[in-house]
């Protein structure tokens, strides 16, 4: 089977600080990935490096999706090869609403035309399965949302957009209870045998709804230790003091 | 569907030029034979003459502002203030020479009034060459027509008026203007008539080395309506070209009027534009306005608050490119008690350009009980790139709300990453951005208009980012 993502011993800093050091990280299709770590172990960097932020520089390594060599590709041209990122802060972007955005999103990715009706029912039934308002649609992307109101315009844009691999970042964190239910009922969505997800988060109660999947220990710009959810359920009791100095 | 268009866009749709073909181009420079020749071959009465002579003086007397953009590359002696066109007004569009014709229909002038005007003037250099209006908002009494067939036909009317809200005197390019004002629109809504399309002007300037002075004079009498539409633009020639026109609107008690304009003029065109109404009790003025072009824009429009209750509302932007320098803004004085106005305002620069929010707030002391609040946000596409907020604020009572908001930043990068994240090239992410930007703008604009602002936009971004 091919691999969907293939990250070979990638180096990443900011500036003259090294974040990444040698990450390794393969993700078939149907899979879930899981990757825990401290805080400033570098988890956000690897999703932004993913997407060729501007501000970090790969400074050694490959990545490659679908067979294609990411490493050096632009922010726009990674995601229409089918990667999605939802981000740990949303950014507001005044004067265009949820449904204009997601509308030229669609036809940026696709290069076809959304059809108006279709895409507005579509959102809507979305929107109802992660138990917002529908009138969010019509606000303007993220502007005055609370932060549970932009997680969950993260994983609509994420049913709307429907990537192959979809990296969550942080999603979980700052939501509420129900909250993390609804995002959880959103993963379940998204999920089929041809997709994956990295899901990067701090908290195992994203994760209930899953049967099985992968974790990952990131420490220090490499990934330390590999096992499954027994392993996430370790270090919800036990913190990360294990994996360090490895 | 309006994002197909905005792709669709043709950047010569402005930028045609035809040839430079007239029945008569005044020389260029400003004496008193032009302006005497001016005024006999619109066979003007005398008093309008007196007028002129006197702006002549006028202008002579008084010296270039000594704030704002520099103004010292513009000779006047280069330039020709009166170009008439080969043809007479028609009101129909059969009738006008095929070469203006066709620059009205690019510019989708005919099309617009099929659709949804109730009237439509279109100026072509100095003179207006097209006019009509809807047969049964002549029965009503609503007078529609160029300003040259208003002073002949409706003399007592535009005395009345003409210079009473915008004096002569005010500063050089109206002294100017006076001088040798032609074409414009005239507008008479009678008491108590609303229309419920808008009328709309077209401005265009296609000679070289000219100027188009046009004067546009709305009287909208007790409790009538109207929404009225100025559109402007010009080829790209590479000499200056000016336009000084001037817009007086009387708003009387219990009227409305919104007064749109989207003024793209080509990067070569000095536009030194004065608009003012004069608001009476319960009257209210809306502005739109959207200033795209030109090299130097000196736009202030203003609003006189002079009765109880009178209101006005400033929605405007601007977008300076490499070369630009918009100095524009919003004036207004509450003259009277429980007046209102509320302004917001947005310009773009990028490349070099420089966006200046000039504004004046002036609340008298009988104003008593005014509220004005005023909010301006500059949005700068790189490090070249300059905006500028000058308020002039002068709140003489203290029973007045008062508010001033200014905001001036860079695009911001996350957003541009954010935008990129979801399939956006980095020319469409900050497309996006400016688009929503300029909303609050656009928002306030019919949608054809809206759609052309958007288009606008769009073609000032291209080729932005290096």
């Amino acid at each position: 089977m091919e691999k969907l993502l293939d990250i070979k011993n990638l180096h990443a800093k900011v500036g003259d600080k090294e974040i990444l050091k040698g990450l390794n990280l393969s993700v078939n299709p149907g899979e879930v990935h899981v990757i825990m770590g401290p805080n400033g172990a570098g988890k956000s960097t690897l999703a932004n490096v993913i997407f060729s932020h501007p501000e970090y520089q790969k400074t050694k390594g490959s990545i490659v999706f679908k067979g294609q060599d990411i490493t050096n590709k632009k922010t726009n041209e990674i995601a229409k090869l089918g990667i999605f990122m939802s981000f740990q802060q949303p950014e507001e972007i005044a004067g265009i609403s949820v449904f204009n955005f997601i509308k030229t999103a669609k036809n940026k990715l696709s290069g076809a035309p959304v059809d108006f009706f279709e895409l507005k029912d579509e959102i809507a039934e979305n929107m109802n399965a992660l138990s917002m308002q529908e009138n969010m649609q019509n606000r303007d992307l993220n502007v005055g949302f609370s932060g549970g109101e932009k997680k969950k315009n993260e994983i609509l844009q994420m049913l709307e957009l429907k990537p192959t691999l979809a990296i969550l970042d942080e999603t979980d964190s700052g939501l509420d209870v129900d909250a993390i239910k609804t995002v959880s009922n959103g993963i379940n969505m998204f999920l089929n045998s041809d997709r994956a997800l990295i899901i990067i988060t701090h908290s195992t109660k994203i994760l209930e709804k899953l049967d099985n999947y992968f974790v990952h220990v990131l420490v220090d710009g490499k990934i330390v230790h590999t096992g499954d959810k027994s392993l996430a359920d370790e270090i919800d009791k036990h913190g990360y003091s294990t994996f360090k100095g490895k | 569907m309006a994002k197909t268009q905005l792709e669709e866009l043709n950047r010569n749709i402005y930028d045609f030029k035809n040839p430079d073909d007239y029945s008569f181009k005044a020389k260029g420079g400003l004496s008193r034979e032009i302006v005497e020749d001016i005024s006999r071959r619109k066979n003007e009465p005398k008093w309008m003459l007196d007028i002129r002579l006197k702006a002549l003086e006028t202008y002579n007397k008084l010296s270039l502002p000594t704030w704002g953009p520099d103004l010292s590359e513009l000779n006047m002696d280069e330039i020709s203030t009166y170009v008439q066109p080969k043809t007479e007004m028609k009101d129909k569009w059969e009738d006008v020479p095929s070469e203006i014709k066709n620059t009205f229909d690019k510019l989708g002038i005919p099309e617009a009034e099929k659709q949804y005007l109730a009237g439509v003037g279109a100026q072509y250099d100095s003179e207006v060459v097209y006019h009509s209006i809807k047969a049964d908002l002549l029965k009503k009494g609503v007078i529609y027509t160029d300003m040259e067939s208003a002073v002949r036909e409706y003399p007592d009317l535009v005395r009345e008026y003409f210079t009473k809200c915008v004096p002569l005197f005010e500063h050089k390019f109206i002294a100017l203007h006076y001088a040798v004002w032609s074409g414009g629109s005239f507008v008479y809504v009678p008491s108590g008539v609303e229309l419920d399309q808008p009328l709309q002007s077209y401005f265009r300037l296609n000679s070289p080395e000219s100027g188009q002075f046009e004067h546009t004079l709305i009287i909208v009498d007790k409790g009538a309506k109207l929404h009225f539409i100025e559109g402007c633009s010009a080829p790209k020639y590479n000499k200056v070209n000016l336009h000084a026109g001037c817009v007086e609107l009387f708003v009387k008690e219990g009227a409305y009027l919104r007064y749109s304009t989207i003024e793209n003029w080509s990067k070569n065109m000095l536009n030194l534009n004065t608009k003012k109404a004069i608001i009476e009790k319960n009257g209210k003025v809306d502005w739109v306005s959207g200033s795209f072009g030109s090299k130097i824009s000196m736009l202030y429009p203003m609003s006189i608050l002079k009765g109880e209750n009178a209101k006005t509302e400033y929605t405007g932007i601007s977008f300076a490119g490499a070369n630009q320098n918009l100095d524009t803004g919003f004036k207004v004085v509450h003259a009277a008690k429980n007046t209102s106005s509320v302004v917001n305002s947005r310009s773009i620069s990028k490349n070099g350009g420089i966006a200046t929010y000039r504004a004046l707030v002036k609340i008298l002391p009988e104003a008593t009980n005014s509220k004005c609040s005023v909010s301006c946000d500059g949005l700068m596409l790189d490090s070249l790139s300059k905006s500028d907020t000058i308020p002039v604020n002068d709140v003489q009572t203290s029973d007045a709300e008062f508010s001033h908001e200014a905001k001036v930043g860079k695009i911001s990068e996350k957003a541009i990453f954010y935008l990129m994240s979801r399939g956006l090239s980095e020319d469409d992410a900050k497309a996006m951005i400016v688009r929503g930007f300029a909303s609050p703008v656009s928002k306030e604009l019919p949608l054809e208009y809206a759609v052309e602002m958007n288009r606008l936009i769009n073609l000032e971004l291209e080729g932005a980012i290096g």
